[in-house]
């Protein structure tokens, strides 16, 4: 009999310990951990004592913002920060410089990924919607999806012409792609990156309307319903959002949704906190909400209105975030803290098990019709070792994006990815 | 009073004692301003940065007198003279000024939080003369002045202030220091130029200025910035003069000893009528004056203070 090619040993799985056979990158088996078992029928032998199994995570909404703004994070580095964190899978912004509105970017983010991380993590680049994202023309949507782009988005920059937009909507769907929506009305959500409520206005900052987001959900809802075209919401972030979203869904309307780990975990008394006050740190895209948003989000995802969870990882350089409200660009470094802290939401039982493996596991992959493994013989061998003791301090030190930004900074998460697999084959 | 702050971001953080303290020096200081020789010994040696990174000539100006009338050695940096029209960051900005070792520095910044943002970085202490839309804390202060000059106390008065809040920094600090020295609070406005959520603040909201002003002991004017037009939230100035602008005609049916205020500079014939900026009930005058006193105690309290944290 040839040897298999690894074992995974004594590993925490469904509450019992496992050892987990895969063979030319596919799980071949799950059984209860034997002491019997011959270490020599494998090639590779994992000892996973203590810690817990994983599937590999899906992250639909990354900037690795290479080329063109290295400085804050290139693939290499942006990659590296999903292994750690367990993601096995990575769809990237194409707001990059040049934009991504053409194969030769496509393929070159690709050969980047292919060069530092063969492996894996898997780079999915998401194309432009219109060329240069200036929301005037429509990109070469079959030239991007023949290089290699799963899907399309004018990302933060919502295209104003509803007419262009039900336009784009309908020539992607051509080549099977689907729209991935920035939802907020350009005209109206013209503030700093926080909510318009009592936050902003104790603050005298020009607030972002939570209704400026629920119009733009509306306006695609409509459209996807009369198209009959999917369509996929990014970061919604508002109740108002979702109750759109559960009644269109209701409908039979193909939309699916994903919210981030920040509008779970924070709301926008963060930025009027005292030792907060002003923190470009917690200035994002849509903005931190309210308490009674943030249950919303939680809701939505344990009843799977929203389907899944994105990072929306936006990183940027430390200096460019130390300045006046005004004048910081949004975003939030996310590859590094989303498992720990979403993992921290299913340990208090804010979240259920079921709802976190679809955010972060079965969602994505299903939407945009990815490798999923779901422990079943057969399925692709990607998950990592966790564990889900250790406690760490967010921070410098302890990321490996170079975007260092995030609200998180200084606190204590509890869980780290020790080891990680990709069909098989160990890539950290 | 032993003076603990290191730095005045907005009104909120003093206490009503303190508030009375500082009106108390002002009045103190008030009386040198009259002097023929107006320079007192107070501060010499120490030196103030006024760093201005947005236009200001009142402020400016007064704190430069203040400074000067306590003898410190002040000096200016304005947005268009320094390194920040060079790119420099407010970070780079702050710790330069801060390796030049002075004992303050006022900052007016277009930006909610830069004066906190300066704070936080530097071991001077920091004077906000006005941040973005959020805090104009010694405008408030040299405003109560101005009325504890007049009444003695602003318990049980009612102040009304009329104009655009939503994107006032003086209105935000007023409505601090009036309820906390007593003064019931009311605001008028049109919708637009009102906050979302101005019902949750400690004060009476009004539309309708006839109504707002009936029985005010004192009505504070917001200047309007004209193009507000442009950004939709008017529809012509004609329109605002005729339906929010002061005039003698509203201040019939105000209390009898009504006074009138106004920040400056003001749009005359706009948000008041230009013989009510001249009329004796006007306070604009004594309002510019006692700045200067204000600003004298702030700098007094804040640049001789002994160690201590907030």
């Amino acid at each position: 009999m040839s040897r298999m090619d690894l074992l995974v040993r004594r590993a925490m799985f469904e509450g019992r310990e496992v050892d987990v056979i895969v063979n030319e990158g596919r799980i071949v088996e799950i059984r209860d951990c034997s002491a019997e078992i011959d270490l020599e029928e494998f090639e590779q032998v994992e000892d996973a004592y203590g810690l817990q199994l994983m599937a590999s995570m899906t992250d639909v909404h990354v900037h690795l913002r290479e080329p063109g703004f290295e400085y804050k994070e290139d693939i290499r580095s942006g990659l590296g920060a999903a292994a750690w964190g367990g993601f096995g899978n990575v769809l990237c912004m194409a707001n990059t410089s040049p934009v991504n509105d053409s194969a030769s970017v496509t393929e070159a983010m690709q050969e980047k990924a292919n060069i530092y991380w063969p492996e894996g993590p898997r780079l999915f680049p998401i194309g432009a919607l219109t060329k240069g994202l200036k929301g005037d023309e429509l990109a070469p949507v079959a030239e991007l999806r023949d290089a290699g782009c799963v899907a399309v988005s004018n990302d933060g920059v919502p295209v104003k012409n509803t007419d262009l937009f039900r336009k784009a909507m309908d020539y992607a769907a051509n080549f099977g792609m689907t729209v991935i929506d920035h939802c907020e009305d350009p005209y109206m959500a013209v503030g700093v990156g926080v909510n318009e409520g009592e936050v902003s206005d104790r603050l005298g900052l020009a607030g972002q309307p939570d209704v400026a987001e629920a119009l733009q959900v509306s306006r695609d809802v409509l459209l996807a319903e009369y198209l009959d075209i999917p369509i996929h919401l990014a970061h919604v972030s508002c109740e108002k959002a979702v109750e759109i979203i559960r009644q269109a869904k209701a409908r039979g309307v193909k939309v699916t949704a994903e919210t981030c780990p920040h509008y779970l975990l924070l709301t926008d008394e963060w930025l009027a906190e005292p030792e907060n006050e002003y923190s470009a740190m917690g200035k994002v895209n849509p903005p931190l909400r309210t308490e009674r948003d943030r249950q919303a989000m939680i809701a939505a995802l344990n009843d799977g209105t929203i389907d899944f969870l994105a990072t929306d990882h936006a990183p940027h350089g430390m200096h460019e975030k130390e300045v006046e409200m005004d004048v910081a660009p949004c975003g939030i470094s996310g590859l590094d803290t989303a498992l720990a802290a979403t993992w921290a939401l299913v340990q208090d039982g804010t979240l259920s098990r079921e709802a976190f493996d679809r955010a972060w596991v079965t969602g994505p992959a299903q939407t945009f019709g990815l490798p999923v493994n779901r422990f079943q013989p057969g399925d692709t061998a990607d998950f990592f070792l966790f564990d889900p003791e250790e406690e760490w301090v967010v921070g410098p030190g302890t990321m490996h994006s170079k975007g260092k930004n995030t609200p998180l900074a200084g606190t204590t998460l509890k869980g780290r990815v020790k080891t990680h697999f990709l069909a098989g084959k160990k890539i950290v | 009073m032993q003076w603990l702050h290191k730095d005045l971001l907005d009104v909120s953080q003093l206490s009503r004692s303190e508030v009375m303290s500082l009106f108390e020096t002002a009045r103190h200081f008030q009386e040198i301003n009259e002097r023929p020789v107006k320079k007192v010994p107070t501060l010499r040696g120490r030196s103030v940065v006024l760093f201005f990174a947005e236009p200001s000539t009142r402020t400016k100006t007064s704190f430069d007198v203040a400074g000067k009338r306590l003898s410190a050695d002040t000096f200016s940096l304005a947005k268009s003279s320094s390194s920040l029209t060079k790119g420099e960051t407010l970070k780079d900005t702050a710790l330069t000024l801060q390796a030049m070792a002075p004992d303050a520095i006022v900052i007016r910044h277009w930006c909610s939080g830069a004066a906190r943002f300066m704070a936080d970085l530097l071991d001077c202490s920091i004077i906000n003369a006005g941040d973005g839309r959020h805090a104009h804390p010694t405008q408030a202060l040299l405003d109560g002045f101005t009325l504890y000059q007049e009444w003695g106390d602003l318990s049980g008065k009612t102040v009304l202030i009329l104009g655009d809040v939503t994107h006032s920094r003086v209105a935000r600090s007023n409505v601090i220091l009036l309820n906390k020295m007593g003064a019931r609070v009311r605001i008028c406005a049109p919708r637009t130029l009102l906050p979302r959520t101005v019902k949750s603040w400690r004060a009476e909201v009004f539309h309708d200025l006839d109504e707002a002003v009936r029985d005010v002991d004192a009505v504070m004017c917001l200047r309007l910035q004209l193009e507000r037009q442009k950004q939709g939230l008017l529809p012509d100035l004609r329109e605002y003069a005729s339906t929010y602008g002061l005039s003698a005609r509203h201040l019939e049916k105000a209390s009898r000893d009504v006074r009138v205020l106004h920040p400056g500079p003001m749009n005359r014939g706009v948000e008041i009528a230009s013989d009510l900026a001249d009329a004796d009930c006007s306070l604009v005058l004594d309002q510019v004056a006692n700045g200067v006193s204000m600003r004298m105690a702030l700098l007094f309290q804040y640049m001789t203070r002994k160690g201590g944290e907030e």
